[in-house]
Order: structure tokens, then C-alpha cells, then sequence
């Protein structure tokens, strides 16, 4: 008997069956809830099983950026949210990385004023739910814009309206590939040859002008778009009897949650933005002076980069973070992942679990690559003391 | 050694000149901000106070030239309460009266053991409370959760996400940090999932999922299953919070606790987590802001917080065309709680940041 609490007292042997105990725990709880679900599954003869994705979905979706009708499949209905999610977020990210730096730039300003307005703008879009944001874009802003009949234009190219954002629509003509392959090479090009200016100037100490370079691919490409007789051509939208035809139509539940989050997300972005500016030390700033460089050289060459090891952590938090929220556009029915997915279909097929597991999935696994990528990139440029 | 200057005088030209003025770019800046607010804000307000309309009882009282604010009077006890019972609202007053005291005594320790009263905060009252407001039990009468709504069930949710995530979240970090490579594991799937996915599938999960996985003969209310969702969420969120705080805790501590021949318990509940839990007092408040405001996702599985509330009245055709006075409204009520929240926990920021450690 000694011998067994003796045993019991003893550190690994514990540590051991600590662990075997909580294991047993958790997948006890999981065995029990699996339990749960298949019989309530079978007693309510709900249909199981990922096959339901090969079936005819029959719905209609409005914003289509891939080809789907009523009599694609349900996994095809999956690809338009996802496409959806994705556009919407790449957007969104982009005009609120923007936005948010512009906006902390402000706050940073010696300008009173436009200091002011800054911080009152990241203080009160910080302290307000992102959904009375998308409501009030979508209820509110967007239902005063003027009437198909009065749109707001610009030469007749551009229009707005209460119905949304009409732009000219790019079609492709044949022979259009060249234009596109030689514009990326002009791209590559450019990388290239800013790589090698990079490492002349480490050998030399001496820079090459790289606009010279840029200009030249650029004529190139266009010259080259004349020669094969210009295989592109602009649509553009029409007023015919009530609404307009032709060109792209932005919905306008795609203009209020596009404008809510980004809006949103840059009042987070610019506090990430001045924080890492204000932890670039002083020192360096004097240093940049008494070597006489230049205002814009010295926020160019030695702030941003060192301010950016401390943003991008929490930035790529907020991009993560909107990519989440929206998903909040399943309140004003643009068909992104979660209103396709966790909304009609989910509503059509009943096969909860199955739907759900799959939206959560894409979810989860945009936050764990992302965190991945994160904590590879933290490694790597953590800074290395002297 | 780091003594500010003398102070500097300054006449106020030479502040409008330090300001406002300093170079050419500076100037147009402060010229063109300053026309673009001479024109936004003047009718900005007329709309909200000086053209408003604050007396009368139905739409025909507001002209349109103004706010009607009689619509948000005269909708002000649904806005807080929901579609609470008019004659047992003092059980919903009484409880956040109760709340409060309990929230004031654990944060400030002015009336008796901060320990005991958060103990009391975080467990026995919210579960009083719960009785109390659902009724049918002690002779109050029953209230379904259907009926409540508003900022009542906006305070309810975000409040009960927090203080039982609280404990949750510390054995979570514990179990992150400790040195078993099962529990590690195990914690850290849990968080890293939560953290995952957008609350609002936890929330669709909450109301459609959970009835699966739940015995068939065992009903759920709705409410107390977005209150169980919301709280796994917050709890991962809560446990990176706690983990923030526990990682700045010297190791010397922990190490001076093991040369004490401390148990692994009485080394957190003695000596790591009172320092920790001190110092994420301002995480745990931005926990707290972001859920209250993500509570407004619960209106998709259809419960009405402050802002469903405010959007349904939006459809009641009484009050057409009155969206903006709803929305200003509610976005005045959470802007006032989430700034006042930010500035009280930047300021024990402050205050931590000055005590030397």
C-alpha cells in the first residue's frame, strides 16, 4: 500500500496519467456527442455524407464572378461564396491598408486640425459594431444615392445609383493572351532589374535610375498592344427602359459591406500603423538627420522599415479579422461563403453538420496558413542584437 | 537627467503658427479641413439637435427637417428591455443593479475582498440572476427568452461571454503553457479552432448544431445556447490574453516558488496568476469590447440585441424612413460603453506602466 502512494507521488508518473486522463476526457465528450448525432440523424432521417455537393442546387445567385446557374451543383454554389469572400476581402484589404495608413499619417501630423480629425475618426469608428456599420451603409447611405433616372456620372462612363455601381466592362477579343503574357513579363522585368539595381548599388555604392527601365517595358507593351491591332474593348453600361445594360454592375450590398469593413479595419489598421512608427527609436531619426538625408529618404529607407517588423504581426490580425467579418454579409444577402453556404444551402439540403464543417473549414484553415506564415515570417525578421 | 525644457511661452499666434501653419503644405491642409468642416458640421447638428424633434408621440409630431427623436422616445423602454413584461421589469433592473454593485466591488475592493466578490461576480450571481429574469421558479413568473431583447440581452450576452470565460480561459493558458505535450496539444487545438472561425458560424453553430449534439429528450433554450457558443469563443480569446499575461511574468518568480517546494497549484493560485491576472486587467477589457459589439451578430439566428431590436422597429410601418435615428442611436449607446470601456483600460495601462515591477 505504501508502495502505490509512493508511486502515485512520484512526478512523471503523474504527469503521465494526468494526460491519459484528460485524453480520455475529451474524446469521452467527443464519443458522446457522435453518439448524440447519430441517433438523432437517424431518428429525424436527416441524409448524411458530402454527396449532396454533386446534386443540382436550383437556386439563383445575383453576383456571379464565375459561371453558375440554377443547374450547376452545389459544390459550384460553394465556389461562387468563396470566390465572393475572397474578392470582397482582397478589396477590402487593400483600401483599408490605405486608408488606415493614411489616416495614421494624419494622426502623426504636426497639423492640428488633421490631427484631430484622424484620431476622431479611429475613435469612433473603433467603438462602433461593424454590422451597425454594414446596416447603416446599406439602409441608410446607400438608399439616399439619387434614383436610376438621376444617376451620379462621371462622362457618362461611370454611374451611381440607388441600385448600385455601373462600370465599363473589359472584353477580351482574340489575341488578347499576348497583351496580358507580355504585361507580366514587363512585371518580372521590373523586379529583375530593381534586384540588380539593388546589388549594384551594394557593390558600387553608385544607384541606377529604374524609371527608365519601367517607361521602356510600358511603351513596349503598348506598341506592342497596336501592332496586334488592340484586342480589347470597353462595354459600357446603357440606360435602357428602367435599368442599365452592359458593363459590371457592383451590387449595392457589395458597395456597403466593402465599404463597412474597410472603413472598419482602417480605423484598427492606423493605430497598428502609428504604433509601429512611434516604436522606430528617436535615435535613428537624428542619425538619418546628421548624415543629411532627406525627409522623404529617411521615411522611406529607415522608418518604414524598421516600423513595419512591429505592424505587419498585428496587421496581418486585421486582415485575418476581415476576411472573418465577411462574413457578416449573410445580414444583407451578398452571396459570399457564409450567406451561400451556412444560409441557402444549409436551408435547402438540412445536412447541418456537413454545411457547417465545411464553411468553418475554410475558415480555419485561412487563419491557420495565415498564422503559419506569421510565425515564419516573425522568426525571420526578428530583430538581432548587437 | 531627462528634464523637460523650461516651459515655452506661447502667444496664440505663435501656437497658430507652430499648428497650424508651419510650412505651405501645412496651410492648404488647415484651409481645406477647416472648409470641409465649416460644411459638414453646421447641418450635422441642425439635423441632430437644432432642427430635431424631441416632444410628441407619433410621426406626425416630427416635421422632416430634423431627427425625429420622438421615435426613439417613445421606443425606449423596448430598446432597453426587449419585449419584457412592463409590470416585471424591476427583476431586469434589480439584476444589473446587483451585477454592478458586484463588478464595482471586484474591480475596486471597496467593499471587502476583491477575491470573494469576483468569485461571487463571475459564478452565484449571473446564475441568480438568470432565475430571476427567466422566472417560473420562486414564485416569479415565467418570462421566455424570446421575449427579451434589446440592450438587456446585448448586456447579458457580452457580460456572461466574459466573466465565465474568465476561468475557462486560465485553465486554457495554464494547459498551453504547461510542460504535458497532450495537454499543450489538446489546449492548443481548442483555442486555435475558436479563434478560427467568424463568430457569427459559432452563433449559426450554437442554434443549429448543438441541438444535434445534445441527448434527444434534453431542450435547450435558445438564448442559453448562443450563451454557451459565445462563451467557447471568448474563451480562446480570453485564454491568448491570460497567456499574454502569464509569459510576463519574470521567471524568477516561478523559480523562487519551486525552491519554496510549492505544489504546481499553490505556485499559480499563490504567486503567478495574482500577478498575471492584474496585469491583462486592459486585455481583458478589449476581450470585453469587441464582444459586446460582435453580440450584434446574434440577430441572424434571429434574437433581437439592441441593434435587432432597433432594426425590426425600422420595418414597423408607424415609423417609416427613421433607419438613420435608430441607427445614430444605438451606435451613441455602444460607442459610449466600448470608448468608456478603452479609456478605462488604457488608464490602469498607465498606472501599471509607472509602477516600477
Amino acid at each position: 500500500m505504501k508502495s502505490l502512494t509512493h508511486w502515485l507521488y512520484d512526478q512523471k508518473v503523474r504527469n503521465v496519467l494526468i494526460q491519459i486522463i484528460s485524453l480520455l476526457v475529451v474524446f469521452g465528450v467527443i464519443s458522446v456527442l457522435v453518439y448524440n448525432a447519430a441517433t438523432n440523424i437517424k431518428s429525424q432521417g436527416m441524409a448524411t455524407g458530402f454527396s449532396f455537393l454533386q446534386s443540382k442546387s436550383g437556386f439563383a445567385i445575383n453576383q456571379l464572378p464565375i459561371h453558375y446557374t440554377e443547374d450547376s451543383t452545389y459544390f459550384r454554389a460553394f465556389l461562387v461564396g468563396l470566390v465572393n469572400t475572397i474578392i470582397v476581402s482582397f478589396l477590402g484589404i487593400v483600401t483599408a491598408t490605405i486608408l488606415g495608413f493614411l489616416v495614421a499619417i494624419a494622426r502623426l501630423s504636426q497639423n492640428y486640425i488633421l490631427n484631430r480629425l484622424a484620431t476622431a475618426y479611429i475613435e469612433i469608428l473603433r467603438n462602433l459594431p461593424l454590422l451597425l456599420l454594414i446596416f447603416f451603409f446599406y439602409f441608410v447611405v446607400i438608399r439616399s444615392l439619387p434614383l436610376v433616372r438621376e444617376s451620379w456620372h462621371i462622362s457618362e462612363v461611370i454611374f451611381l445609383n440607388n441600385r448600385g455601381l455601373y462600370l465599363p466592362a473589359l472584353i477580351h477579343e482574340p489575341g488578347s493572351w499576348i497583351v496580358v503574357v507580355a504585361g507580366i513579363a514587363a512585371i518580372i522585368l521590373w523586379f529583375v532589374y530593381s534586384g540588380y539595381v539593388n546589388r549594384y548599388q551594394l557593390k558600387t555604392g553608385r544607384r541606377l535610375a529604374i524609371w527608365p527601365v519601367i517607361v521602356a517595358s510600358m511603351v513596349g507593351v503598348a506598341v506592342l498592344t497596336l501592332l496586334i491591332g488592340t484586342p480589347f474593348s470597353w462595354e459600357f453600361s446603357k440606360l435602357g427602359g428602367f435599368n442599365f445594360n452592359g458593363g459590371i454592375v457592383v451590387s449595392p450590398e457589395f458597395l456597403s459591406l466593402y465599404a463597412a469593413l474597410s472603413c472598419y479595419t482602417a480605423s484598427f489598421i492606423a493605430e497598428n500603423v502609428r504604433s509601429g512608427i512611434l516604436a522606430v527609436p528617436k535615435g535613428q531619426l537624428e542619425a538619418a538627420r546628421s548624415l543629411g538625408l532627406k525627409r522623404s529618404v529617411t521615411l522611406r529607407k529607415i522608418v518604414i522599415p524598421q516600423a513595419m517588423r512591429v505592424i505587419i504581426p498585428p496587421m496581418t490580425n486585421q486582415y485575418l479579422n476581415l476576411t472573418k467579418n465577411s462574413s457578416l454579409a449573410a445580414t444583407i444577402g451578398y452571396p459570399e461563403l457564409f450567406a451561400v453556404f451556412g444560409g441557402t444551402v444549409l436551408n435547402q439540403t438540412g445536412q447541418a453538420v456537413e454545411v457547417l464543417a465545411i464553411t468553418m473549414g475554410v475558415y480555419l484553415f485561412l487563419s491557420l496558413t495565415t498564422s503559419l506564415v506569421m510565425n515564419i515570417y516573425n522568426k525571420n525578421t526578428l530583430l538581432t542584437e548587437r | 537627467m531627462n528634464s523637460p525644457p523650461l516651459s515655452q511661452r506661447t502667444s496664440v499666434l505663435g501656437w497658430l503658427k507652430q499648428n497650424l501653419f508651419a510650412t505651405p503644405l501645412d496651410s492648404i491642409i488647415t484651409v481645406v479641413s477647416s472648409l470641409i468642416l465649416i460644411m459638414l458640421l453646421p447641418p450635422l447638428f441642425e439635423w441632430l439637435l437644432f432642427d430635431a424633434d424631441f416632444i410628441g408621440s407619433t410621426k406626425d409630431d416630427c416635421d422632416l427637417n430634423g431627427a425625429c427623436w420622438v421615435f426613439i422616445k417613445e421606443r425606449l423602454v423596448q430598446i432597453t428591455y426587449g419585449f419584457y413584461p412592463y409590470e416585471e421589469l424591476w427583476r431586469v433592473n434589480l439584476s444589473f443593479l446587483v451585477v454592478g454593485i458586484g463588478i464595482f466591488a471586484s474591480l475596486t475592493g471597496r467593499l471587502g475582498s476583491q477575491s470573494i466578490w469576483l468569485a461571487l461576480t463571475s459564478t452565484v450571481i449571473p446564475i441568480g440572476a438568470w432565475f430571476v429574469l427567466r422566472g417560473d421558479i420562486l414564485g416569479f413568473s415565467e418570462v421566455e427568452t424570446a421575449k427579451w431583447g434589446g440592450l438587456m440581452v446585448t448586456l447579458i450576452i457580452s457580460f456572461v461571454g466574459i466573466s465565465f470565460s474568465l476561468p475557462l480561459g486560465v485553465a486554457l493558458a495554464l494547459a498551453r503553457r504547461s510542460s504535458l505535450p497532450i495537454l499543450r496539444l489538446l489546449s492548443t487545438i481548442f483555442i486555435e479552432s475558436w479563434r478560427g472561425v467568424p463568430l457569427i458560424t459559432v452563433l449559426f453553430m450554437s442554434s443549429v448544431l448543438f441541438p444535434i449534439f445534445l441527448p434527444p429528450d434534453w431542450q435547450m433554450d435558445k438564448l442559453l445556447r448562443a450563451l454557451f457558443g459565445v462563451l467557447f469563443f471568448a474563451s480562446a480569446y480570453m485564454a491568448e490574453v491570460v497567456r499574454g499575461g502569464l509569459q510576463a511574468i519574470p521567471k524568477g518568480q516561478e523559480e523562487a516558488a519551486n525552491a519554496l517546494a510549492l505544489s504546481y497549484f499553490q505556485k499559480q493560485r499563490y504567486i503567478v496568476l495574482p500577478q498575471a491576472l492584474k496585469y491583462v486587467i486592459p486585455g481583458i477589457t478589449n476581450v470585453f469590447i469587441s464582444l459586446l459589439k460582435d453580440t450584434t451578430l446574434v440577430s441572424i439566428i434571429s434574437m433581437y440585441d439592441l441593434l435587432g431590436i432597433v432594426q425590426s422597429a425600422n420595418s414597423d410601418p408607424e415609423w417609416p424612413g427613421l433607419a438613420t435615428e435608430g441607427y445614430v442611436f444605438v451606435g451613441l449607446i455602444f460607442w459610449i460603453i466600448c470608448f468608456g470601456l478603452s479609456r478605462y483600460s488604457m488608464s490602469i495601462e498607465k498606472k501599471q506602466n509607472l509602477k516600477p515591477r
